[in-house]
């Protein structure tokens, strides 16, 4: 049972929120530092106006959110079939760059406004199969429902604890100094920037949850089908990208620039997607959390936890549609299944919370983001100083 | 037709994860690789109140029966929300759904159905059809329930010289008559048809608590294959009334097309928590609504049908728990056992398999 499911509140009369799942009110073993300031009355006040803050865009969700997926949905494809199309003539150098980019900027569109947000189930109120959380398949070599598990689930559960959230670091880099330090992270800047071109191989490993196995928390069944769903996909995946769409480019004797242009457009979506990812929780100011920090939190708490563990990117509109609307991190984590294209208008009312409150909205331009990011994959090769 | 299915799957090979049709939609929204879809061809108005919206579907519909429905999904606020509705053209002809304003969903056909709108479908089903073999037919329809009715008059009246139908119909007065010139016209052009028009406004309901009313229209009644669609108290009289006739062994059959079922269990229950498993959500389900609306509102993809105990498409596996039948009040629960969602509602704590 996630928890970021369980707290959705039903939107029909006569439907609650599940009880019991986080409590309203009480308090944590202990309260992370940056919110230690607030006493539990404060934090429950937080956690209805957040509350709140859901339920005003729940009233308005409609069809004009309807209208936007679907538009975004045709501009996707349309920009997947021209890019595709023009690779398929790619000797000539200005089709190539133009189905290249094209490509690239589909794939992107894919990955990030589309699929991450509809298996975050934002789109799932439609009751559109098509547009569904249950059905949909990405354009990622991960398979959905893999990758569902352990976003879902157990980051957006976990987000920022040490031990608990994975994604601090995906089992291959030292992301935080509570994380113990071994020779082996001398080479955290030399994983990262491999890692970063070839980033959906490396998601799709991680979600095949090795450590858990090895440690006997996986079955071996469990493995076996992870392992089998995996090497369906991406057999799918490769021949759609790297045979047949060259084996018809060959037909104009483009068959090796179309394999190029795909491979430049996976390579181009991987980068973007990692640095977008990467300044998600990784740049300074955001906060990790301990196991006791979690213990006995309340809904206010595990609000507060979301916002300071994550960071924003700050810029133009077109910036925030290629991120999938990541760049409203805190928005997104506060609420993983209200509609992206919401995020933007409720972040004015979400950072004058937490100015109200005393705790810190982090966010930044990409390039500062990135930049901060990637100095704490350096600084985090080192051992711990004295 | 040419088999598309080969050139589906090497297309597949391009598009994948999607389907070639999802792709193929960008140009044809009638294609999918999931759902039915149809597209509006053309809208007429019948009376104030009521439309008939002509629909070209695409691949994955099969030809209706005279006298059966569709499952037409309509959005409402960005929502797709399913409601059945009675396919009134003749078998053999395009599909056409006639359609009165009774609630949200068949307001917003009624009013805003445009040439053109994409509908969404399921195939036509539904067991009010016309008998295998040539029978002497009654007809007793009141308001909308001529709809699944006039598709069996056009199938049967103009093509078939041998039928033998007389049809009562009762409507409040001529103007929300719905396919009253129609209706007219066949009778004079056909012998085989007779038509006896009642209206509720000028003379009272036409009674099915005695059989007097009929004798005096139709004294072969007994004799006749009667089909009756109309509102429950209407549908409930014929259906006591052929009861006590068959206790004297004396009457023909009785085909019923009932549009709503009676929810009397609603204010019985509890409710409780619903946990639908496969989705991984849970909510809190209050005791009068059904397990269908439940899910829906969670934004769980459920199976559905005609929405009121009938059709049986919503049956869904029930983990463990008990569930309240809408319909009788019933209480039951065994685990594994096939629920409909339509007509029932959490008893306690629900898990379904969904």
């Amino acid at each position: 049972m996630s928890v970021a499911s369980a707290k959705n509140p039903a939107t029909a009369v006569g439907l609650k929120t599940r009880p019991g799942a986080l409590a309203e009110a009480g308090r944590p073993t202990m309260r992370p530092p940056a919110a230690a300031h607030l006493s539990d009355e404060q934090v429950a006040e937080l956690g209805r106006e957040l509350d709140a803050i859901r339920d005003g865009i729940l009233a308005k969700r409609g069809s004009s959110d309807s209208t936007y997926i679907r538009r975004m949905i045709k501009i996707q494809r349309g920009l997947e079939v021209s890019g595709r199309a023009a690779l398929l003539v790619s000797r000539n150098k200005g089709a190539w760059v133009t189905g290249t980019a094209l490509l690239s900027v589909a794939k992107i569109l894919e990955n990030m406004e589309l699929g991450h947000n509809i298996l975050h189930g934002q789109w799932d109120w439609m009751r559109d199969p098509d547009i569904h959380s249950t059905t949909w398949e990405w354009d990622f070599v991960t398979p959905s429902r893999s990758w569902q598990h352990t976003h879902n689930d157990l980051h957006h559960r976990w987000t920022n604890v040490v031990g608990k959230d994975r994604d601090v670091g995906y089992n291959l880099l030292r992301m935080d100094p509570d994380q113990e330090w071994k020779p082996f992270n001398l080479g955290n800047p030399l994983y990262n920037a491999l890692l970063a071109p070839v980033f959906e191989w490396g998601i799709a490993i991680y979600d095949l949850e090795i450590p858990e196995y090895k440690e006997g928390l996986k079955s071996k069944e469990a493995m076996v089908k992870d392992l089998k769903a995996l090497g369906r996909k991406a057999a799918k995946q490769f021949a759609k990208d790297y045979a047949a769409t060259p084996a018809l480019a060959m037909l104009t004797g483009s068959g090796k620039q179309a394999l190029y242009g795909t491979l430049v457009a996976n390579a181009v979506r991987n980068v973007w997607a990692h640095a977008v990812i990467f300044c998600g929780h990784f740049p300074e100011g955001t906060d990790t959390f301990t196991e006791e920090m979690v213990e006995g939190e309340t809904r206010g708490d595990w609000y507060v936890r979301q916002m300071i563990g994550s960071a924003n990117i700050s810029g133009p509109r077109f910036m925030h549609l290629m991120t999938g609307n990541l760049s409203h991190q805190i928005e997104h984590h506060l609420f993983p299944d209200l509609p992206s294209n919401r995020y933007s208008e409720i972040a004015p009312k979400v950072r004058e919370i937490c100015d109200r409150y005393g705790l810190k909205y982090t966010t930044g331009p990409l390039l500062k983001q990135v930049g901060s990011a990637w100095a704490k994959v350096f600084k985090l090769a080192l051992p711990p100083q004295g | 037709m040419f088999n598309f299915r080969p050139l589906a799957r090497i297309a597949s090979v391009l598009t994948t994860p999607l389907a070639p049709e999802d792709v193929l939609a960008l140009f044809n929204p009638v294609y999918s690789s999931r759902q039915l879809r149809g597209v509006v061809t053309r809208v007429v108005q019948e009376t104030a109140q009521s439309v008939t919206i002509f629909f070209r579907p695409g691949r994955g519909w099969h030809a209706h029966l005279a006298g059966q429905w569709a499952r037409i999904g309509v959005e409402l606020n960005g929502v797709r929300h399913w409601r059945s509705y009675s396919l009134s053209a003749p078998a053999g002809q395009d599909p056409a759904i006639t359609v009165t304003d009774v609630g949200s969903v068949s307001g917003v056909l009624v009013r805003e159905t445009k040439v053109g709108d994409i509908l969404f479908l399921a195939p036509p089903q539904g067991d009010f059809v016309l008998p295998e073999h040539p029978r002497s037919l009654l007809m007793l329809t009141a308001g909308s329930g001529i709809t699944p009715v006039m598709s069996m008059i056009r199938t049967l009246v103009p093509g078939r010289p041998d039928a033998d139908v007389v049809l009562i119909h009762s409507s409040r007065g001529e103007d929300d008559s719905i396919f009253r010139e129609e209706l007219f016209e066949l009778a004079d052009q056909f012998p085989n048809f007779r038509l006896v028009q009642w209206q509720t406004g000028g003379r009272g309901r036409l009674s099915l608590a005695t059989p007097a009313d009929l004798e005096s229209i139709c004294p072969d009644w007994q004799d006749r294959a009667a089909y009756a669609c109309g509102p429950e108290s209407f549908l409930d009289d014929a259906e006591a009334l052929w009861n006590q006739a068959a206790q004297a062994a004396s009457a023909g059959s009785l085909t019923i097309e009932r549009f709503h079922a009676e929810l009397k269990g609603r204010d019985g229950g509890e409710g409780g928590l619903v946990t639908f498993e496969t989705s991984d959500r849970e909510v809190m389900a209050d005791g009068g609504v059904p397990l269908l609306d439940v899910g829906e509102d969670a934004g769980i993809l459920m199976p559905s049908g005609c929405r009121m105990g009938i059709c049986h498409s919503c049956l869904t596996p029930l983990l463990s728990g008990s569930v309240r039948d809408l319909r009788t009040g019933e209480v039951r629960g065994e685990p594994g056992e096939l629920i409909q969602t339509c007509v029932s509602a959490a008893a306690g704590p629900v898990n379904l398999k969904l």
